[in-house]
């Protein structure tokens, strides 16, 4: 038997809300849209800006694109990706039926 | 837990109405204002409209939230709709470092600056995915609530709430200094003064009605910041463009400014001192040429920031205030994008200044600059005018060096660069007062909450009745506050670099150990409470050490040339200590007796470390990286430790895992390990 840390109860009084096999599944459908967000972060906050000198030699309306990308592109993105992440993860939660009770 | 009473709240079911209507009602005062103005009313009158006004708008908010009920002092009831979160949420986050301090630093970093536009909205992504919508299934009142039921109770609490209070305090001193600065200057009086008049506005908010005034509160704050940051730029762009849309139209001007530093280092000027002579240029030094120090410190210091966001307790806290998992979501959607309405506006800011005073004044005969720049050659609390005008070469015309701005001038100056109404002036004083006082009611609340809830009733006296907790909560509030005021006071320090501090502590302390409660199950108490101590110490240290005491920081991780270049600063600085200046030059006359630190080979891992006078110290860098951005070393080896130290301690209970299963679903209650960390 493994060890384990002591708990108060260790047996739980109540039972769970959701059945294991579908937590399981819910959860493995959120972790992969939380590893897509953190790649979309990942890109707009680190990854471009490291071709901000190639990118400045492109102008768009004055904007040097490299400064445009960390002053204003990057910015829109993280906007944009959050609506979405929050749009995304309630018809995950709507999928499995594991949203609240209203 | 907190079930909202059968009757409905005519407050909240009347939200949009009420606050339509108190931004209406803010427009006409303006536009009074504005009136009063042409009919000669003195400017130092409509300043004092504009600061007491809005101030008795926050107390009445403040007064009328009051509350006794534990529920709607600790979250507002958890009530609060998710659009109304995020704007509160938006001013809580929005201090007087991005209202004054953020345009003017763009101004003189150009490209560099951006590391704080990027850093300063990124973190939400990590808020929105790892933790808020978690934090709130778990629903309590305090992050530290959730440390001490995740990882078995006391310790993870306490180490958890020793981050928490260094963090928040450091920020909280950043803030009443900034609060100082705009009331000294509005109201004039003395800074002392300034800095308790100002305590009293933020403490009429916070007193009483806990987490539901102040979040009420910050509401409103943020309708007459975003106004206050929105309505100069807007003005300034049709002076320049002729277009009303500034986040648009500045490319124009970075265009113009490009080329008038260009010309201006054809005619053999270099730019003053602070200020980049390449507006748009990315990672580059004073020559204009790649820099890898420049690159690595501005990712460094993204990341930090970043991490910092998704682990300020304040900022957390606000996401344990919406009604339910699915509204903290959309809950910091709508944060960043009410805090990307300021900082998307803020490069346009500091390009529109720069290219007026690029274009119209360098050049021009000292003797006749226009009255704003006047206006502002009077003394800061640095020593120097504000605005300083240095003729290096006494020809009598400016030069590009000559014009000295500082950073926090260039957003409160722009309605008079612009030529605008004093009336406008008044508006973005009101502006920054908001945004300062509502970040120093969020952060003060969360201290005292951490001192009356975390430290009091769980870890002291767990019986102590309702009454007595709110009590001791807001007696604890004037403390801290009057503590807080009191440092304030007497360090007076750079507050752009106070706040970056905090974001690297609360990175280190606790980002590693909130996220993998949720997402690795197997993260066990033992593990938590390690990578915590870890994470925060080093950091800290890292701070103290290098900043304090650089040279013997370099004795330990450098090498006898870095040793000797440190020592050669240290004995050459006017502002070090007697005993320093001494054994420094001891080094220096002894230099072939120094040895290679300790430690050197670590100091030359990466990139060479060195040394670098700021701030008048001696400041050393660990691998060239500024310890603002301190939070690069602490996170990983947090993450790191708390992995490794999960592998060889027993796994967590059955009923943890059950625990952890239930914060992972939005469905249902949780079931928590120990039942004494439920909420009443």
């Amino acid at each position: 038997m493994p060890l384990v840390e002591p708990g108060q109860n260790t047996q739980s009084s109540a039972p769970p809300a959701v059945d294991p096999g579908v937590a399981r599944a819910y959860w493995s459908k959120t972790s992969s849209l939380m590893w897509t967000v953190m790649a979309i972060w990942f890109l707009f906050g680190f990854v471009v800006h490291l071709f901000a000198p190639s990118l400045n030699t492109i102008h768009v309306m004055g904007f040097p694109l490299g400064f445009w990308f960390a002053a204003q592109g990057s910015l829109v993105a993280f906007v944009v990706g959050l609506f979405w992440f929050a749009k995304r993860q309630n018809r995950i939660d709507e999928e499995f039926g594991v949203q609240e009770d209203v | 837990m907190a079930t909202p009473s059968g009757t409905r709240d005519p407050f909240l079911s009347n939200l949009n109405k009420i606050y339509l209507g108190y931004t209406g009602g803010f427009a006409v005062f303006v536009v009074l204002l504005a009136i009063l103005e042409q009919m000669g009313v003195p400017d130092r009158i409509i300043g004092y409209l504009f600061v007491f006004l809005t101030i008795g708008v926050y107390a009445y908010i403040g007064i009328i939230s009051r509350t006794a009920q534990v529920a709607e002092y600790y979250v507002a009831g958890r009530k609060v709709p998710a659009i109304y979160n995020g704007m509160a949420t938006g001013s809580d986050w929005m201090s007087a470092a991005s209202f004054i301090g953020m345009a003017g630093s763009l101004y003189a970093l150009g490209y560099g600056g951006l590391a704080f536009i990027l850093g300063w909205t990124g973190g939400y992504m990590l808020v929105a995915i790892l933790l808020a919508p978690y934090l709130r299934k778990f629903g309590q009142y305090t992050v530290p609530d959730f440390l001490g039921a995740r990882y078995g109770g006391n310790l993870a609490r306490a180490i958890g709430v020793t981050v928490l209070l260094t963090a928040t305090f450091v920020y909280v001193v950043a803030q009443i200094v900034g609060v100082g600065i705009i009331t000294q200057r509005f109201l004039d009086v003395s800074f002392a003064v300034a800095v308790f008049l100002g305590l009293a506005g933020i403490l009429v908010c916070s007193m009483l009605g806990g987490m539901r005034a102040v979040t009420w509160t910050q509401v409103a704050q943020y309708i007459i910041l975003i106004i206050a940051y929105l309505l100069p730029a807007i003005l300034m762009s049709v002076k320049v463009t002729g277009v009303p849309v500034p986040q648009l139209m500045y490319g124009f001007a970075l265009e113009r400014i490009e080329g008038l530093e260009e010309a201006m280092r054809a005619a053999g000027q270099a730019p003053p001192p602070g200020v980049t002579g390449f507006h748009t240029a990315p990672f580059v030094g004073a020559n204009g040429q790649f820099n890898m120090n420049a690159a690595v410190n501005f990712f460094a210091l993204v990341f930090s920031l970043m991490v910092g966001t998704a682990a300020l307790p304040h900022i957390l806290m606000r996401y344990f205030t919406t009604p339910s998992v699915r509204e903290a979501r959309a809950s910091v959607a709508w944060s960043l994008f009410f805090i990307f309405l300021l900082y998307f506006t803020a490069p346009a800011y500091a390009a529109f200044g720069k290219l007026e005073i690029y274009q119209n004044l360098i050049g021009q005969p000292i003797a006749s600059l226009p009255d704003w720049v006047r206006n502002w050659q009077i003394a800061s609390p640095y020593g120097t005018p504000w605005i300083n005008i240095v003729d290096v070469n006494n020809d009598g015309i400016l030069q590009w060096n000559e014009f000295r701005i500082h950073a926090d001038v260039v957003v409160l100056a722009t309605p008079e660069i612009a030529g605008l109404p004093y009336v406008i002036a008044g508006l973005v004083a009101a502006g920054g007062l908001a945004a300062a006082l509502s970040t120093a009611d969020g952060l003060l609340l969360a201290l005292a909450n951490a001192l009356s809830h975390d430290v009091y009733y769980k870890m002291i006296n767990r019986n102590a009745p309702t009454k007595q907790r709110l009590i001791i909560s807001r007696i604890l509030l004037l403390l801290v506050a009057v503590l807080a005021a009191y440092t304030a006071g007497n360090l007076g320090a750079d507050i752009l670099f106070l706040v970056a501090w905090a974001f690297s502590i609360a990175a280190a302390g606790l980002f590693a150990a909130l996220v993998m409660g949720v997402w690795y199950k197997r993260t066990t108490n033992a593990a938590a409470c390690w990578g915590m101590a870890v994470g925060y110490l080093v950091t800290f240290g890292y701070l103290l050490w290098t900043e304090f005491a650089g040279l013997s920081f370099l004795e330990v991780f450098g090498t006898r040339d870095q040793i000797l270049a440190a020592a050669r600063q240290a004995a050459a600085l006017p502002q070090a200590s007697a005993e320093l200046k001494a054994y420094a030059a001891t080094l220096v006359g002894n230099a072939g007796e120094i040895r290679d630190g300790a430690l050197s080979w670590l100091g030359q891992l990466v990139m060479p470390s060195d040394s670098a006078v700021l701030r008048g110290r001696v400041v050393a860098r660990l691998w060239g990286i500024n310890n603002i951005s301190g939070a690069i070393f602490g996170v990983p080896l947090s993450f790191f430790t708390i992995w490794a130290v999960s592998q060889f301690t027993a796994a967590p209970s059955k009923a943890m895992q059950d625990f952890i299963e239930d914060i992972r679903i939005p469905k249902g209650g949780v079931r928590l390990a120990d039942t004494r960390e439920a909420v009443e």
